[in-house]
């Protein structure tokens, strides 16, 4: 089984008495502006920016297709009293959220919606590699619970392995984030090399849902409505999750951590079994996998538990928990956003101390080795 | 029940809100259309601020298609996930049995009527023009 349901509670963890300290997967961090890059991003992509623009596989520049339920998809408390948008002030997130909630850190997750699917991948490059400088000039140098990811678009694989070199020599970042929608399915061979560096340099890879990347939000196309897309980050993760599986990306690359940001963790079960079932009738198609598809799902995969389904009888609550592995799961609040969870109040059925500590805490301290 | 003077009406502007400690209870009076609702100022849900609430209509559809507006101001959105409530009883609007939020009486009183009675704190202003806001807690 994998190191995380074998690390042992530590003496000092074993009372409940012990204050529990959160790590907190999922804080979003907002650029006040695009300027606030400047200094990150050569004049010739400066200038670029200003006469160009972006060139997304999604219509209209720096939107999403709808608001999405509330201005910028936040919380109507999150705005800063100075100005500026949720997310783009560390002084107010510091007040509103990581003190209050005795964050021990916080993982920065960076949407800001040109990062992943520019169609010019030097461009994009550039844009990467400034918002991953971003991060730590802006966040982690300044509050150092704050920790940063490098962000790399997976379409140009050379300019995507530049860029974690560059960056794990700087040795501040704690995983490596790539689209939840790329050109391809995350399985495909094409993306491997980046699969293949992370694991070397035992680097989580960090896949946050949403977006589109050029792709209709649910397989059967475009959705009429926003809570009909906002069902679509579970199909999206879970596609995702069968492509990386069947593929052979953890039969090829054992010790690959990756970790699901923002898609829940309530339709794991069924996918999983599906896949099992489905991989004990078609295994000649797929020689290549040695276990069952669950197997890999239990040993290279970690799912962050915002947002949480709520289902009326809490028992089916934790029954789901311990289906999807109470070691499988990382708390995270999707700070400043409108489903925001509050992780005194998120989990509306009954956990034990030592579960608490796993959810909140540990499991993360050991997939990130904080 | 005892009765506190939370307010002055005109403290309160129509849409707005003001957030009061009563009895140790973080409370928060709305000004909606006139009338003045009390509630306590903690979603049911995940504790959101309802301060932070927004105030809007009761939306309902006969049918697809069909869209009617009612009780404009009257329902509480909650500032997180969006939890509607009916600021009047701090009933929810999808689950009416099982999800409320805590409300409180709340009565409008001239100063001058107020004077007269043994509600006046010691420490607080009263200027018998002005009308109060008292909330039964």
């Amino acid at each position: 089984m994998s190191e995380v349901i074998d690390r042992p509670l530590l003496e000092e963890e074993k009372t409940a008495t012990t204050r529990l300290r959160i790590v907190d997967c999922d804080v979003h961090p907002s650029l006040r502006s695009t300027d606030d890059l400047n200094e990150f991003l050569p004049k010739r992509w400066q200038q670029h920016l200003r006469e160009y623009g972006s060139h997304l596989r999604t219509p209209y520049l720096f939107t999403t297709p709808y608001p999405r339920s509330s201005p910028l998809i936040a919380r109507r408390d999150a705005w800063p009293p100075t100005g500026g948008v949720p997310g783009s002030d560390l002084a107010f997130m510091q007040k509103q959220h990581l003190d209050p909630l005795d964050v021990e850190f916080g993982i920065l997750q960076v949407l800001d919606l040109f990062i992943f699917s520019q169609q010019n991948l030097e461009f994009g490059a550039a844009i990467q590699r400034a918002i991953n400088d971003w991060q730590l000039a802006f966040w982690s140098h300044r509050d150092p619970r704050l920790k940063a990811s490098i962000l790399v678009g997976q379409d140009g694989v050379d300019l995507a392995i530049a860029e974690i070199e560059r960056c794990a020599k700087i040795g501040e970042y704690i995983q490596i984030n790539v689209s939840p929608r790329a050109n391809e399915p995350l399985g495909r061979r094409r993306y491997w090399p980046i699969y293949e560096r992370a694991q070397e340099l035992d680097l989580p890879l960090g896949i946050h849902v949403g977006g589109y990347g050029g792709h209709p939000p649910t397989g059967g196309g475009w959705p009429s409505y926003y809570v009909e897309e906002h069902q679509s980050n579970a199909h999206t993760i879970a596609a995702q999750l069968a492509s990386l599986v069947i593929e052979g990306v953890p039969e090829r690359f054992p010790r690959l951590k990756i970790v699901f940001i923002e898609g829940g963790f309530g339709w794991i079960p069924s996918a999983v079994w599906r896949m099992d079932q489905h991989f004990e009738r078609f295994r000649s198609e797929v020689p290549h996998l040695k276990r069952k598809p669950s197997e890999y799902v239990r040993e290279n995969f970690w799912f962050t538990t915002q947002p949480i389904d709520e289902p009326d009888e809490a028992r089916h609550l934790r029954a789901l928990i311990e289906w999807v592995g109470i070691d499988r799961l990382l708390f995270s609040s999707d700070y400043p956003h409108w489903d925001f969870d509050d992780p005194r109040f998120a989990f509306k059925t009954p956990l034990t101390e030592a579960e608490r500590r796993k959810i909140f805490s540990t499991n993360a301290r050991a997939v990130y080795k904080f | 029940m005892a009765r506190h003077i939370v307010a002055s009406t005109s403290e309160i502007p129509p849409g707005g809100n003001k957030v009061v400690d009563v009895a140790g209870r973080d409370i928060v009076v709305f000004h909606v259309n006139g009338e003045f609702f009390a509630l306590l100022n903690r979603c049911p849900h995940e504790g959101a601020p309802l301060e932070k609430a927004a105030c809007v209509a009761r939306l309902t559809s006969p049918e697809p298609g069909v869209y009617e507006r009612s009780r404009v101001g009257e329902m509480l959105r909650c500032p997180w996930h969006g939890w509607e409530f009916d600021m009047r009883n701090g009933q929810s609007w999808f689950d009416p049995k099982r999800v409320k939020i805590r409300s409180y009486p709340v009565a409008v009183e001239r100063g001058d009527e107020l004077e007269k009675g043994p509600y006046v704190a010691e420490t607080f202003p009263v200027h018998v023009e002005d009308s109060y806001v008292i909330v039964e807690v």
